[in-house]
């Protein structure tokens, strides 16, 4: 676990729905193996606890939570492998951006704001 | 601000909160259920790749008395045994439901396949190949509740609080993630399914959102704890290489397909040094194996990365392959041919026996507030078998479920224009509070990494009076300051406003952990203290914290109900 020497460049594309998005650059050191969500949690920790991002399971990739855009292609952040050089992570362009890696992947229905509309009252 | 009503109010929507929302509504509740991440996709249960524990008696004769005894006999004397019982009793009548809704148990010959684990006399592990048990139940019970028109669900609705006037739950408060939207919710009952307190340690090997929530709300809503020092260490969680895409405790089904062998970096077998009996089977139960690797490691007998070697060599191809199939070839993505070399293991944080008080009912001391699931406590005394904790979810899920609802007929939601009205104003002093200059405002990632790295370093596997003391010196600083520390500015999806949250809960829970293990000055299942290495039969009784109006822990011990006292009451 003491393979800390290498820094890799990460880029992540942030801003929310009504901001003009904007590119940030993240020096994260590299493990062998490491995956791509290893280094969002990195920065999280690290540098920038206000980067969003959605995940549960961390590694398991059963919760499903985690997919984003690995260098143009859609990935679970959990599973793949980040490779020792630039990399640039970017939200899913085909669905509603909440913020920074966060899209709205929740089903309609279990969306609060939906329930308040079309259920007014619960019982 | 919304506002919303029901009869029973759930949070968390893993396996058992699920459960309870099936139960409840077939009991005549209208249902809300919320999970702080997705319905369904949170929590412990989609991660459980493993096995579940029902004496069906399909494979060969089983009897639900005799999984009890297991039960009681691994629990080290803690175990509140009213609630063991109905858990291994009902164990099948709820393995049976599922089987009923289409869960895909595994089969031979039309029978569900059992399997045996360490501690259970008979193999009556049931499961869905391959390694996907979890994933299969949180399908199924989600079908369940998407289909009924009784339960509403919400998705990243994180709760702060359960309100409580008078002694009576009368509903909860919380906020929407994505928006910061504040939300009340009006309820005759709540049922807080949101148990686990993994993340509090820096290795483990549950999700992120498990970080105590569920206890500590229970805390500051009156309830009490039980048996907070005994957090599980799963002994071979995996260590090395790096592996992507697959739970760290997935060397378990391995262990009792195949056996596998644990070396240590000398290479030798060392379990039955340790009272274990490993030899290429797997018999030990888990808090013996975490012991005897943490004490290889500090012998400094173990690997570079701080583990022991887990070993398959001895098989063959075609053996690994008809127990695992395609986990073979995810495995081999990861440049792992277990034929060829072994992996590294070492303990991790795995389950929490520890929990909210409760009788068989699911009933805590405070009245409308329900646990269950990994939030109750006592029901695995001080170690928990293999299989015990999916049907735990699922058997205290229904049973919460139902009683609540029962609970709830006929009453009147106590809810007034009031309610809520401390907890909404924390709530929105913290969103609309003097930001933090720092515009990266790493503040909260660090004090989240301090607050594992201590509670693994001092409240793991091996503990010692004087750790222990520092330890709750330190979380109580680090409680006390927390009012100071602010989330960043923004409100789309502010992922510190939770990391907040998840801190004043996970603080306050690994304080109780801390506390708990302190006062326990003897060793018994899952908590080992290096200065008190026997098990005493004085402490053969629980520990209940609760806490006070001045926001302190105050530790208890109380005589737990034994055996042949319930026989009687019979």
């Amino acid at each position: 676990m003491n393979e800390m020497k290498d820094r890799v460049t990460i880029t992540v594309k942030r801003g929310a729905q009504n901001e003009e998005p904007h590119f940030e650059v993240y020096r994260v050191p590299y493990r062998e193996g490491m995956s791509v969500l290893d280094a969002i949690m990195w920065i999280r920790t690290n540098i920038d606890s206000s980067l969003a991002v959605r995940y549960s399971c961390i590694n398991a990739n059963a919760c499903k939570e985690c997919m984003v855009m690995v260098d143009g292609k859609t990935q679970y952040a959990c599973t793949t492998r980040l490779l020792n050089r630039d990399t640039t992570i970017e939200p899913l362009s085909n669905k509603v951006l909440i913020k920074d890696l966060v899209t709205d992947i929740v089903p309609p229905k279990e969306n609060l704001h939906f329930i308040v509309k079309n259920i007014p009252s619960n019982v | 601000m919304v506002h919303l009503e029901t009869d029973i109010f759930i949070i968390g929507a893993g396996g058992s909160g699920m459960y309870a929302a099936i139960a409840a509504a077939r009991n005549g509740a209208k249902v809300i259920i919320a999970d702080k991440s997705m319905i369904g996709r949170g929590g412990a249960t989609i991660m459980a790749q493993m096995t579940t524990a029902a004496a069906l008696g399909d494979e060969e004769p089983d009897h639900w008395t005799m999984h009890l005894e297991d039960t009681l006999l691994a629990g080290r004397g803690l175990c509140n045994e009213e609630l063991s019982s109905v858990l291994c009793k009902e164990a099948i009548d709820r393995i049976r439901e599922m089987d009923d809704w289409k869960v895909g148990w595994a089969r031979k010959n039309g029978k569900i396949t059992g399997v045996g684990a360490p501690g259970h006399r008979k193999p009556r592990c049931v499961y869905v190949d391959f390694l996907n048990t979890g994933p299969a139940v949180a399908k199924c019970l989600r079908t369940q509740i998407v289909r009924n028109a009784e339960v509403t669900r919400i998705s990243g609705l994180l709760i702060t609080d359960v309100v409580v006037e008078d002694g009576v739950v009368v509903g909860a408060v919380g906020f929407n993630l994505a928006d910061q939207t504040p939300v009340t919710i009006a309820a005759k009952a709540v049922i807080i399914a949101a148990g686990g307190l993994t993340r509090l340690y820096s290795r483990n090997s549950a999700s992120a959102n498990m970080n105590g929530d569920g206890y500590a709300m229970a805390l500051r809503a009156g309830a009490e704890l039980i048996d907070m020092e005994f957090p599980q260490f799963f002994p071979i969680g995996h260590l090395a290489p790096r592996l992507v895409g697959m739970d760290p405790i997935m060397w378990d089904p391995f262990r009792y397909k195949l056996g596998g062998r644990l070396r240590n970096a000398k290479g030798e077998e060392f379990v039955h040094e340790y009272g274990g009996q490993d030899e290429g089977k797997y018999l030990t139960t888990r808090d013996i194996i975490s012991y005897a690797i943490t004490k290889e490691e500090e012998a400094g007998r173990a690997t570079s990365n701080g583990g022991v070697y887990l070993s398959f060599e001895h098989l063959l191809e075609e053996e690994l392959r008809s127990a695992f199939g395609p986990v073979i070839d995810r495995l081999a993505a990861n440049g792992i041919d277990l034929t060829k070399r072994p992996i590294e293991v070492a303990p991790i944080a795995h389950y929490h026996m520890g929990g909210i008080k409760v009788n068989s009912r699911m009933e805590t001391s405070v009245l409308g507030l329900y646990a269950a699931g990994e939030a109750v406590g006592g029901a695995n005394g001080a170690n928990r078998l293999s299989g015990n904790a999916l049907v735990e979810a699922f058997v205290f899920g229904e049973r919460a479920g139902r009683f609540s609802a029962i609970y709830a007929t006929g009453k009147q939601r106590g809810w007034s224009n009031k309610s809520g009205i401390r907890h909404l104003d924390s709530l929105n002093n913290l969103i609309s509070c003097k930001h933090s200059d720092d515009p990266e405002h790493a503040e909260l990632g660090q004090i989240w990494a301090e607050l594992q790295n201590l509670m693994w370093q001092n409240v793991g596997v091996l503990r010692t009076g004087l750790k222990l003391k520092k330890t709750l010196l330190r979380l109580r600083s680090i409680r006390e300051n927390l009012e100071e520390v602010t989330p960043a500015k923004g409100q789309a999806f502010n992922l510190t406003l939770q990391d907040w949250f998840d801190l004043r809960s996970g603080l306050l829970t690994a304080e109780a952990v801390t506390l708990s293990a302190l006062n326990r000055t003897e060793s018994r299942g899952a908590h080992q203290r290096e200065d008190f290495t026997e098990t005493k039969q004085s402490f053969e009784r629980n520990q209940s914290i609760s806490l006070d109006r001045n926001g302190s822990l105050n530790s208890r011990f109380v005589t737990s109900k034994n055996f042949s006292e319930l026989k009687n009451a019979r």
